[in-house]
């Protein structure tokens, strides 16, 4: 396994660390992992365990032991893409839980506490022009809420889903991504809640053959977002691109956990997430795991994960990791790197006359530029690029 | 017609451990109009003089002045100076991942002019420049320097100092690392930039071969972060004959005295 930490204290730090296909094997299997429906399978974390170490578990609020009763409920708005089907279904529903069994007892619980979930379906053959957006707003300060969403695209259709998660408050939930035989979907998950929430949540998509999913994820607000996200490809030659961007402030704590599963031949991943720190403990975790099953001959995968560290006080770590079991695969690797904000940089852009505060809105919006682009919503990224703006005017050192 | 004054200057550089004085009192005064050659030996501190008067935070002026038509220009943030009038030409070139090379160059023109140029012009404007130093256009989307080779980042240096004209411009080691052909394409260009007029230019260099294509009015032997001698084109002749030699020995003999 290999590690970076960048904690910012004092003035002088390193430029940049980069690990790349490290060949230490891993202590233990991270990629064949225990998952069970029911909460009272998983002990409660103590904070100690490889899964939680990163997490401050106070500011979990009780989901992860039992004690986070839900005292409210989200609401949960579908608009857009008229083709979509849109239900409201009970626990019972048999649909549900098709993608993948919870991984961890905060997964579990969500899928044990949720009382209706909302299903929408993109129908077999069906090209949605527009996208579909599904509104999730937290319950409000002080309550919490679990909730349970499927999105499903049948076989050959072709969709994009807007997740836009707003609001207040605790909340857990399991997202299932069912991406059919050779359907396309594409899913931006923005969270953007009040500085107050709490969220973690589990989304668990399940790729059949020639499936192509395309997954950004943006994490803007919240006290603590914890987001897993496991990519199952259930037959050969799936294709998941999973890109993300975060933008880590003061006080706040962002984890994100990957993990890209190949069971079957001739499937491809692709993952690059980028991140921005600024201001007095704002931490932020990226873990990238990626198994290569006996099976999965031919598989070509990559991770990336970029850190920009804006100002002291900030902490990013960053944790790629590989399980490969089979030596037959077309390209398997990692690369992650926390840098700090670099100086040269600013003195070239300012050295042509350019204002501080502006050459400095120039690198980050350079730093995230690349992979906003690959947003074909406009307004989704434009709603992302303001709100970085906004984010670096905050401070602006 | 302006003036830019180096008086007396001392800076030492700022590493992790230490600082230490690279700048050991500097003086030089550049009118418009005007082109210094300013010769020395590697590490006797040319750079550091370019880098101390634009303004990089790796270098501090412990004391001495720095004057553009009387204006303080120490006092100056770093893009305060380049609003003022000052430009550098660097040895190397930053690279900036993200950044449009015409996106930067509007910027820079932006804030250099105090208005944005009119697109249509500026399109014209920035079409012409770039030809002129043989640049193909599929550079203006790359990112700042990203991955151009040296000859291309000194191409795009020159093509900034032709654009924003700057009152003055200090050029270090433009010349290190270009081929033939290159350096007669960076040198016609920072002539171009020359036949304006009213232009100070103030060109570092290890080599005399740049001045057979930008002639000096005044050539300045740098030694030991200092000016030990100062004249015409002539004493360029002279170090290409017979080196840094005798001016090394004159600066242990000065230190010795």
């Amino acid at each position: 396994m290999t590690e970076s930490t960048l904690e910012t204290s004092g003035r002088e730090g390193l430029d940049e660390q980069g690990t790349t296909n490290s060949a230490v094997p891993p202590r233990s299997s991270r990629g064949h992992r225990f998952t069970s429906y029911d909460v009272e399978a998983f002990e409660v974390p103590g904070g100690r365990e490889e899964d939680w170490r990163f997490t401050p578990m106070k500011r979990l609020r009780g989901l992860h032991d039992g004690s986070a009763a839900a005292t409210g409920s989200l609401s949960v708005e579908v608009t857009g893409d008229s083709s979509a089907r849109v239900e409201t279904v009970g626990r019972e529903d048999e649909r549900l839980g098709r993608a993948g069994a919870p991984a961890d007892r905060v997964a579990a619980q969500s899928w044990c506490s949720f009382s209706e979930a909302t299903v929408v379906t993109v129908p077999k053959d069906t090209r949605a022009s527009e996208p579909i957006t599904v509104t999730v707003h937290g319950p409000g300060e002080g309550a919490t809420a679990y909730g349970h969403l499927q999105v499903r695209a049948e076989p050959l259709s072709d969709a994009t889903v807007v997740l836009d998660y707003r609001g207040s408050g605790v909340i857990g939930d399991n997202v299932e991504l069912i991406v059919e035989d050779s359907a396309r979907l594409s899913v931006v998950t923005i969270h953007d809640f009040a500085d107050d929430a709490t969220q973690v949540s589990s989304e668990h998509a399940s790729l059949g053959k020639d499936a192509v999913f395309r997954h950004f994820a943006a994490t803007l607000g919240g006290d603590l977002v914890r987001v897993n996200t496991k990519v199952s490809f259930t037959d050969r030659g799936g294709d998941a691109e999973v890109l993300g961007v975060y933008f880590t402030d003061s006080g706040q704590h962002q984890e994100h956990r990957l993990l890209m599963d190949h069971a079957q031949p001739n499937c491809r991943s692709n993952v690059t997430y980028k991140g921005a720190l600024q201001g007095d403990s704002a931490r932020s975790v990226w873990i990238g795991d990626v198994l290569i099953q006996a099976a999965a001959e031919g598989t070509d995968t990559f991770e990336l994960n970029r850190n920009l560290v804006l100002t002291e006080g900030a902490r990013a770590d960053s944790v790629p990791n590989l399980e490969i079991e089979t030596g037959e695969i077309a390209g398997a690797g990692h690369a992650s790197a926390i840098g700090r904000f670099d100086d040269d940089q600013l003195f070239y852009l300012q050295a042509r006359g350019i204002p501080y505060d502006q050459a400095r809105r120039l690198v980050v919006r350079g730093f995230f530029g690349e992979i906003l682009q690959k947003i074909t919503v406009d307004e989704v990224r434009e709603r992302l690029e303001a709100a970085i703006d906004k984010e670096l005017a905050a401070v602006g050192e | 017609m302006a003036t830019l004054e180096i008086k007396d200057l001392h800076a030492d550089v700022v590493t992790e451990e230490e600082s230490k004085e690279i700048l050991t009192g500097v003086n030089l005064t550049v009118r418009s109009g005007e082109t210094h050659a300013f010769m020395g030996p590697n590490g006797s501190g040319k750079s550091t003089l370019a880098y101390a008067v634009a303004g990089h935070p790796k270098y501090t002026v412990t004391s001495g002045s720095v004057l553009l038509d009387g204006e303080d220009v120490l006092e100056m943030s770093v893009d305060e100076r380049a609003r003022a009038g000052l430009f550098l030409a660097m040895q190397y070139p930053v690279e900036v991942p993200g950044v449009s090379m015409s996106n930067f160059l509007r910027s820079a023109a932006t804030a250099t002019r105090g208005e944005a140029p009119q697109i249509r012009h500026w399109v014209k404007e920035v079409k012409q420049a770039m030809s002129n130093l043989e640049i193909d256009e599929s550079f203006s989307e790359r990112s700042v320097n990203e991955g151009f080779s040296g000859g291309e980042k000194k191409r795009h240096e020159i093509l900034q100092l032709d654009l924003l004209n700057p009152k003055f411009a200090i050029l270090d080691e433009t010349d290190s690392g270009l081929d033939v052909d290159a350096l007669r394409v960076v040198s016609d260009g920072i002539n171009r930039y020359r036949q304006n007029g009213d232009r100070g230019v103030l060109l570092i260099t290890h080599y005399t071969r740049i001045l057979k294509h930008v002639q000096p009015d005044y050539v300045h032997v740098f030694v030991g972060g200092q000016v030990v001698e100062s004249g015409g084109p002539e004493l360029a002749d002279e170090l290409e004959e017979s080196g840094y030699v005798r001016f090394t020995n004159k600066k242990e003999a000065a230190a010795q005295s």
